[in-house]
């Protein structure tokens, strides 16, 4: 293994690592904020347990989130100090606010996690959607800054020398904001089915049916409604894409010729070497709307990108099947929750759509990871779009994979031991949180 | 706007120092304790650390921020040459972190808590360790990027007598802030004991260890001795810096717990000061003798401009919100906590 892609490696595993974390520290407040609320509301004891439940696994993912966060502000420089050298002032920007955005999320969870019985209660529940909003502000402002790197924005380039530099420019470059709600509505997504899929898995096992039934009631909702308008985000950032970074939506489609109303491949494996895809169904014209919005509009295929700039395609294509594979699988039962939802249908009657959300658990994640794999994939050779080579960004320390070893350990062991301490939450439900049907009258 | 940055550079270094230091220098603690009090000494650390221990840590984000974004040729060379001891801090910054979270979070108690327990002791110690080694190391004059080979590119960079003495030395400061600070924590009068007992191990420590520093030093040919005496900010700063160690013990052994964590602030404050203040605006000292300074080795204006406003605006949101929960915490902390 050469020592850029070793680098490339240790990055793509600990921004891999990061985002699960990263999500559900930003997604997981609004629903203790929506059971928080209820509580607060109704005095039904159920529900402040569920919040005290959640909130003990988001205190789990946030410390988990906050130190693998702490570590790729850190990697940026070690394994890329080229690239930070130039690119550090000019897209630092929402990196300085991030700072006070997380650093305010970390206050306001001090005050929720600790704060039982200590405040207004108001007060409290205050806290914990600041938890959330500025959470959600974090994650935004740190996909504006990947934003730059595909469409830099606020400097001149010339002759080797950044000028010019305007950092506000920086951040609000032309991908910052279909990134932004592409990556915000998956967070909801993920973790919405996620956190549906287990407790629905609980339900099925006939546990704690109202804590569970609850629980899922809340994160379905959201997941499913998120799921629902994703499409529309996602058509906007193909949009996006394929005006910005032409060689990205042809990796992404297995592009290789341009041609007018380009067909929308779907599946297949991508022949690299003879410029065609193998298998695959193709729709006619399909890809020419969705990139322009025009059945019989060019689409810029591979061959007009010269071959030293072409991302890897088979990667980049086979990501981008399976994120929006498991979308449309996602929406599919979003639709037929809602509709079961709206019918008042009894959702224990309908086991199949219950071991649907049980099987849809990881798919979210899975989505979000092969979504970041189109991204950074997609993006290369460039490590600034058009301008820096991640080549030429890297590290001159030689050995960077036996860091690159050390960090797959540390991770691997660390996704362990949270499944395992997560296991033990679920398990322990009965004992902590749920209290039976007559106790929990008298307390109400 | 440059130097309202490098404030607030100073400033995170320095809390990160004190706040982050303290929370190191509990695992410390924990760690010189005998098996027999542990769980107690255990408890009373949560209780004093847990709603404000995530806020500490922010502070290294702080700063490293500061530094990539205004300093970017800084710490880029600090990321190439010391990106061993770097790794190893980050490494222990994951295992602190999860182990501390873990330990109390999980819903089941059992021999699991040994291996958290174990994990959170070790990383308390290796992570000031290696900030004070890399700290030392920039200033070490050691960083030599003219080197060809591995070794002295990456290895002896950071690997020296007086490097390694300043890690110590870091670990000692933050038992001894640890040690200060959770005096006030106990109500239990043999607890009050212990705790002082160990702040005095701390601090007889770091004096010693201190001591080892300057003989480092002289033998690498570091003029630590010119940098901390040679002007009178420094010799100002450690005068004040003793007679207020004198103070604090003074004041301890009159029951008194919340004066003398100041003075404990106080004394780190001074030490950060006489170490930097003859060296700035270098922070970044190499073999050659060349130096990387704040004032030269920075982004472009406009960059510093919006830097410093982002602080600025920051600190408005941030310290009101801080100050609230440190006051929140410290009032009830003789309450108890609810989870």
């Amino acid at each position: 293994m050469d020592n850029l892609f070793a680098a490339r490696s240790q990055m793509a595993l600990s921004l891999g690592f990061h985002i699960v974390f990263a999500c559900i520290g930003m997604v997981m407040p609004f629903f203790m904020a929506v059971a928080h609320f209820y509580w607060l509301r109704t005095k039904n004891i159920l529900f402040k347990n569920i919040t005290k439940a959640w909130s003990k696994g988001v205190a789990i993912f946030f410390a988990t989130g906050a130190v693998s966060g702490t570590v790729l502000s850190f990697e940026l420089g070690l394994l890329w100090p080229e690239f930070m050298k130039h690119a550090g002032p000019i897209f630092g920007m929402p990196f300085s606010l991030e700072g006070t955005a997380f650093f305010i999320e970390a206050i306001a969870l001090g005050f929720f996690l600790y704060g039982w019985g200590r405040f207004n209660p108001w007060f409290h529940w205050v806290t914990g959607v600041i938890v959330g909003i500025s959470g959600l502000v974090s994650g935004i402002l740190v996909v504006a800054a990947n934003a730059w790197m595909n469409s830099p924005a606020g400097f001149d380039y010339i002759n080797g020398e950044y000028t010019n530099i305007d950092p506000i420019a920086a951040m609000f470059n032309d991908a910052w904001f279909s990134q932004a709600l592409h990556m915000s509505i998956a967070a909801f997504v993920a973790t919405g089915f996620a956190v549906a899929g287990v407790h629905a898995l609980m339900m099925l096992k006939g546990k704690n049916i109202e804590f569970h039934r609850k629980s899922f009631k809340i994160a379905a909702i959201f997941g499913t409604v998120a799921a629902l308008i994703q499409p529309l985000s996602g058509d906007i950032s193909a949009k996006d894409v394929a005006e910005r970074q032409p060689a990205k939506l042809a990796a992404m489609e297995a592009h290789f010729k341009t041609e007018k109303s380009a067909p929308l491949i779907l599946g297949g494996i991508p022949d690299e070497e003879n410029q065609k895809v193998d298998y695959a169904i193709k729709l006619s014209g399909f890809l020419s709307f969705l990139a322009h919005g025009d059945f019989d509009a060019e689409v810029t295929g591979l061959d007009r990108i010269p071959k030293e700039d072409h991302p890897p395609v088979a990667v980049t294509h086979y990501a981008f099947q399976i994120m929006v594979g498991l979308g449309m699988v996602m929406m599919f039962i979003a639709v037929l929750y809602l509709f079961s939802l709206w019918k008042k249908k009894n959702l224990l009657d309908q086991r199949w759509l219950l071991w649907l959300f049980v099987i849809a658990t990881p798919m979210g994640f899975i989505a979000v990871e092969a979504g970041w794999t189109v991204t950074e994939v997609g993006r290369q050779p460039w490590i600034i779009h058009g301008v820096m080579r991640t080549a030429d960004a890297v590290t001159p320390m030689p050995g960077i994979v036996y860091s690159f070893y050390i960090f797959t350990a540390v991770y691997l062991s660390l996704s362990l031991v949270v499944i395992f301490m997560l296991y033990r939450q679920i398990r322990m439900v009965d004992k902590l949180y749920d209290i039976p049907e007559e106790q929990h009258h008298l307390k109400r | 706007m440059l130097y309202v940055v490098i404030v607030y550079l100073w400033a995170a270094i320095l809390l990160y120092l004190v706040m982050g230091g303290a929370d190191f220098g509990a695992g410390i603690i924990e760690f010189f304790t005998s098996e027999r009090n542990r769980k107690r000494t255990r408890k009373t650390l949560y209780q004093a650390i847990g709603p404000i221990w995530e806020a500490n840590h922010m502070w290294l984000i702080i700063a490293i921020v500061i530094l990539f974004v205004g300093f970017p040729a800084i710490y880029s060379t600090m990321s190439v040459y010391l990106h061993i001891p770097l790794t190893i801090m980050l490494l222990g910054i994951i295992a602190r972190g999860t182990a501390f979270t873990f330990r109390h979070y999980d819903a089941v108690v059992d021999e699991m808590q040994t291996i958290y327990n174990r994990i959170f002791i070790w990383s308390s110690f290796i992570t000031p360790l290696f900030l004070g080694i890399i700290a030392a190391s920039a200033v070490s004059g050691h960083i030599n990027p003219q080197a060809t080979d591995f070794l002295s590119a990456y290895v002896f960079s950071w690997l020296s007598w007086f490097s390694v003495s300043v890690g110590f030395f870091t670990v000692a400061i933050c038992g001894f802030l640890a040690a200060i600070y959770i005096i006030g924590e106990t109500e239990n009068e043999l607890d009050k004991l212990r705790f002082r007992r160990k702040a005095l191990i701390m601090n007889i420590a770091a004096v010693v260890l201190g001591a080892i520093v300057f003989v480092a030093a002289y033998f690498e040919g570091i003029p630590l001795l010119n940098w901390v005496f040679g002007n009178a900010v420094g010799v100002i700063a450690i005068a004040a810096a003793t007679i207020s160690l004198v103070l604090l013990w003074y004041l301890i052994d009159k029951g008194q717990t919340r004066l003398p964590r100041v003075l404990a602030g106080f004394q780190v404050t001074m030490i950060l000061l006489t170490t930097t203040y003859r060296h700035f605006p270098n922070i970044v000292v190499l073999e050659n003798g060349q130096y990387l300074s704040l004032l030269e080795h920075r982004g472009h204006d406009k960059t510093i401009e919006a830097l410093g406003l982002a602080l600025l605006l920051g600190s408005i949101l941030i310290l009101p919100a801080l100050f609230y929960l440190i006051y929140s915490f410290q009032k009830k902390a003789a309450s108890g906590i609810e989870h």
